[in-house]
């Protein structure tokens, strides 16, 4: 692979650090393994609330099922609270935290 | 030691098949499930109403916003399971009310119970209190996964 120069003015800008780029931080949309949910319901659950396929919606599951847990969502901290809540209420165990 | 079929996909709708037994113990559930959402911060339900921060104050203020609409939603799946107990067929939004109502039981059950992932339903013994409560359990679980493959997308096809 070739190796880019910067341009010079990209490297002498400086950040700027407003204080609700703090707020802005993505968040994440984190699902738990827990023992009661069933495999094929979390799977269903995933495929109805976020539209993946059956496969994607599979993988995310064993990812839960096997790593205890799964990233499922991101976004603004609205769109993630509206996702936790749907979660909620479908009985899945999701949390949220800025990335 | 389930091999009838309860929940059938035919087309758009979904088959029901209950007998009196089944219809009596959900009945019962339906009822102490109802009750207990009177109270969302009754410790049985915490797996109900999980917390969606770990900063305590955060998860207040989030718990502030959703609960109401999380019990409404939670009493209304319990509300379609009642009324649709004795029918036939369920339309696809009924269907999914009860994947939810069922869930819930499951939910409140297996916390109550302690229940583990590592079940053994053949080895229940009838005349242990324990293993009634799990075959409970079991019968919830079976019911959920019959429902859930009558649910999914292909199914209808």
């Amino acid at each position: 692979m070739s190796t880019l120069v910067a341009p010079a003015e990209v490297e002498i800008r400086e950040p700027v650090v407003h204080d609700d780029v703090e707020q802005e931080r993505p968040w994440v949309v984190i699902v738990w393994n827990d023992p009661i949910n069933l495999m094929s319901y979390v799977t269903l659950v995933f495929q109805k609330l976020f539209g993946f396929s059956l496969a994607k919606a599979t993988k995310l599951m064993l990812q839960v099922h096997n790593e205890g847990k799964a990233v499922v969502s991101s976004g603004n901290r609205e769109k993630s609270e509206l996702d936790v809540a749907r979660l909620h209420a479908h009985g899945l165990w999701a949390t949220m935290q800025q990335d | 030691m389930f091999s009838r079929r309860n929940f059938q996909r035919q087309g758009d709708r979904v088959r029901l098949r209950l007998d009196v037994h089944e219809r009596l113990l959900l009945t019962d559930l339906l009822d102490e499930l109802g009750r207990l959402l009177d109270d969302p911060d009754d410790p049985e339900l915490r797996r109900l109403f999980p917390p969606a921060y770990s900063d305590q104050v955060e998860d207040e203020q989030y718990r502030s916003l959703v609960r109401d609409q999380l019990v409404s939603g939670r009493a209304k799946a319990l509300a379609t399971v009642r009324e649709t107990l004795v029918d036939e067929t369920l339309d696809l939004e009924q269907a999914d009310q009860w994947l939810r109502a069922l869930n819930d039981m499951r939910l409140v059950l297996g916390t109550r119970w302690d229940v583990t992932e590592q079940l053994d339903y053949a080895a229940l013994d009838p005349d242990e209190p324990r293993d009634r409560e799990l075959a409970v359990y079991g019968y919830l679980s079976w019911l959920q996964e019959q429902l859930v493959e009558a649910l999914q997308p292909a199914s209808g096809k």
